[in-house]
């Protein structure tokens, strides 16, 4: 007789048992991340020693000892450089940022008319924030509005002169507020002209092609200083006696000029990484040159060339700061311009400035390139060439 | 009937109209574009004959023998007082703008490829510590690091009497960073000889060494040679002259340091500021270019039984700087043309002398032509060197 009771048949399944403390948790992500290997040990060793050395002090000095409110340089400076702090003290001069806020910001824009250029912000922000979010409708008449109706308007209002607005001449812009005209006019310009400069540069005519070859590369061989003195030095000799130009729209012209040749390189790359297939079938279709690089050929190569026309952006936005050499005020340029400031020079004033400028252009910069990352993953159709 | 269809219809495409000949509407766009542009040459050199005859402003390049008049803090390689010609001067400012580009691409280098290689580490902290960098750098104008390192770091470094003692009688002070400057005695010549002997050898051992580990696969420690060749015979150089090598320490005076060599805060900022602004450009391209190499690569190394140093060495490195060599050249000519940005602090490069004697002598046209032909040639040579560096480690295919 067999006793079926005596086999065993388990009818459920264990429960599983947790990995051990090593292999799970923090524990686990320390070991792999950090102490993977005796050398991975060692660097991790030297690496927290060199943020324990080097951040709590920088800490200290930007919130904990900083000055933030005060009058003049006395909240900036030590017992002996004649302010009020402690011997040793070492610590942001923020209240100096602050005192000059508007300064930063606007230049020597008069104060009574400040709301002009605020007006303008806030009309550029209303106008790029719907533009740059994919799922927000009317995008052609939104363009349109930025990149033509805007400028218009924006020139008037911060120009002035007409419906009883007082005139205020450009020499008075200054801080922010130059960086991002010249910024916003530099990017408008050098794309749809470096776009032609590049299809300049592969067409099949020798004189335009050579002409868009010789101007590329001799903008693209030489630093944008030069161009800049070219324009504030040169242009005026080749113009008929008696025509001036206004210093900021020469310093927009070299500007200009200086990026769209470096966009037409980017574009250039672009058009040359479009399949000749794609060519043939547009011309199969009938289409002639214009509607096929309207159509077909432009929206596929700059699409696959997003990241570095951003890029580009970013070095032109960045390149605005050389415009202080011309002596113009753009915000780098009214930072340094205030060290010598007598109501605010001490030995932290310089850096608290240039820190305060570097956070500015960092945020723009950064913002500019996580955004051209965003639209990269949105648009990637999946077929790279 | 189908040929008898087709014959009026080539017939046809014969007697098309000029105007809508692509080849003929080709020739009379270029026409048209060649016009224009001349039209505008002549109009702008009519203009600039006109407006420089009514300021009564000479042209010319015979200005350059005059005598200049101003002084340049610093001319490391040339005599250069205010009584030399234009011409010197311009010669001061391009040594000054080779030497600075020079130098911070040799440390941008070096930095770039630490950092980028350390953004692929499988250490978590040592990631983090590199994208902080390259985010921060890439992402503010270069001229704000320079104004960073001269305003806000170097000239508020104490004053001379207080300066920083550094190891090896260095002094780091507001004016900039002392060092002792080497003596040559009599016969250190010989030293010179033994290290162009030294190279000359260490060029030749490598080549013996190869071929023989082509043919018989033995290897020679070539590195431990050439490392030998290239120090140690300067240095048996020297002991047979019983060291006529002295160094020339700098002294702490009343008022400053006296002696040494000095560089100053100018070159300082720009140069550190030059290295860490491209180093992070440079990180960037490192390390797509290590990303760029399969990972069967590696695999496949592995799998012959190389090691991980050799792996990175012999087979993940060559291939990579196939990818890396072009952008880098790119970021070489930037930092080069990036060197311009010294006339914002006041060091004496091309762009800032240029200035100088574009103010003085008011010949604009000729100092931006001078501008922008020794900047064209340095970009062409740097890309002529570069493209037959990137010929030699180029893909050989079969």
């Amino acid at each position: 007789m067999v006793d079926s009771n005596l086999s065993f048949v388990r009818t459920e399944m264990l429960q599983g048992q947790t990995p051990p403390l090593a292999e799970r948790g923090v524990v686990k992500w320390v070991r792999t991340n950090l102490f993977a290997a005796p050398v991975d040990a060692v660097l991790t060793i030297l690496a927290l020693l060199l943020i324990a050395w080097f951040l709590p002090p920088v800490i200290r000095w930007a919130f904990i000892e900083a000055a933030w409110v005060g009058p003049d340089r006395s909240v900036c400076s030590t017992i002996a450089q004649g302010g009020i702090q402690p011997e040793g003290w070492s610590g942001a001069c923020w209240a100096y940022v602050n005192a000059n806020f508007n300064q930063f910001m606007y230049g020597r824009y008069p104060i009574e008319e400040h709301w002009r250029v605020n007006l303008v912000g806030v009309m550029f922000v209303l106008l790029l924030v719907p533009l740059l979010i994919p799922k927000v409708p009317y995008k052609v008449l939104n363009a349109i509005t930025f990149f033509f109706i805007f400028p218009i308007v924006a020139f008037f209002l911060l120009v002035g002169g007409w419906l009883g607005l007082p005139y205020v001449e450009t020499p008075l812009w200054g801080g922010l507020l130059v960086t991002l005209v010249i910024s916003f006019v530099g990017i408008c310009v050098s794309l749809p002209l470096g776009i032609i400069l590049a299809l300049g540069r592969r067409s099949k005519l020798p004189v335009i092609k050579m002409l868009c070859v010789i101007f590329i590369e001799t903008i693209r061989g030489v630093p944008l200083i030069t161009v800049l003195f070219m324009a504030s030095y040169m242009l005026p000799l080749f113009l008929p006696p008696g025509v001036t130009f206004d210093k900021l729209l020469r310093a927009l012209i070299g500007v200009a000029l200086f990026a769209s040749a470096y966009m037409a390189e980017v574009v250039r790359g672009g058009l040359q990484a479009i399949p000749k297939g794609q060519y043939e079938g547009a011309d199969s279709l009938g289409l002639g040159y214009w509607q096929k690089t309207r159509l077909i050929i432009l929206p596929q190569a700059l699409k696959l060339v997003i990241p570095s026309i951003v890029n580009t952006f970013i070095g032109l936005f960045k390149d605005t700061s050389l415009v202080s050499v011309i002596s113009m005020f753009d915000l780098l340029g009214i930072v340094k311009q205030h060290f010598s400031d007598a109501n605010w020079a001490s030995p932290q004033t310089p850096i608290s400035g240039l820190v305060f400028a570097g956070f500015v252009f960092w945020i723009f910069c950064f913002g500019m390139s996580r955004y051209s990352l965003f639209m990269e993953n949105r648009l990637d159709t999946g077929h790279k060439h | 009937m189908a040929s008898q269809d087709i014959t009026p219809v080539v017939k046809d495409s014969a007697k098309v109209s000029l105007l809508n000949d692509p080849k003929f509407r080709g020739y009379i766009f270029q026409a048209v574009a060649v016009l224009v542009i001349a039209g505008l040459v002549y109009w702008m050199v009519n203009n600039t004959i006109t407006n420089l005859q009514r300021a009564n402003l000479a042209s010319g390049f015979g200005f350059l023998d005059g005598r200049s008049g101003f002084d340049i803090s610093s001319s490391p390689y040339l005599a250069y007082s205010s009584d030399s010609t234009y011409l010197q001067a311009l010669w001061v400012g391009i040594l000054n703008t080779l030497t600075v580009a020079f130098a911070g691409i040799i440390t941008a280098t070096i930095i770039g490829f630490i950092i980028g290689i350390g953004r692929l580490s499988h250490n978590w902290l040592i990631r983090k510590i590199c994208t902080v960098y390259v985010e921060v750098f890439r992402n503010v104008p270069p001229l704000l690091v320079i104004f960073f390192w001269y305003s806000g770091v170097l000239s508020v470094l104490p004053q001379a009497r207080q300066s920083i003692s550094l190891p090896f009688n260095m002094f780091l002070n507001n004016r900039g960073f002392f060092f002792p400057a080497p003596v040559f005695g009599e016969g250190a010549w010989l030293a010179g000889v033994g290290l162009l002997v030294g190279i000359v050898g260490t060029f030749l051992v490598r080549r013996w060494a190869y071929k023989r580990q082509m043919a018989t696969g033995q290897q020679f420690p070539v590195g431990w040679t050439s490392l030998g060749l290239i120090v140690g015979l300067p240095l048996l150089a020297l002991a047979i002259k019983g060291f006529p090598l002295s160094f020339d320490y700098p002294v702490l005076g009343a008022f400053n340091l006296r002696g040494g060599s000095q560089v100053g805060p100018e070159f300082m900022s720009l140069y550190l500021a030059l290295s860490f602004y491209t180093a992070s450009f440079i990180a960037e391209i490192v390390r797509a270019g290590i990303r760029g190499v399969g990972k069967g690569q590696s695999e496949a190394a592995h799998a012959l039984g190389l090691r991980a140093g050799p792996t990175t060495r012999l087979v993940v490195v060559p291939q990579a700087m196939r990818i890396i060599i072009p952008p880098l050249t790119s970021q070489y000519l930037n930092l080069t043309k990036n060197s311009s940005l010294a006339v914002a602090i006041g060091y004496p490069d091309l762009v800032a002398v240029g200035g100088t004697i574009l103010n003085q002598t008011n010949r604009s046209i000729e100092v931006v032509t001078i501008w922008l032909v020794v900047y064209l040639s340095i970009s062409v040579l740097t890309s002529l060197f570069m493209n037959w560096f990137n010929a030699k480690m180029a893909l050989v295919e079969r």
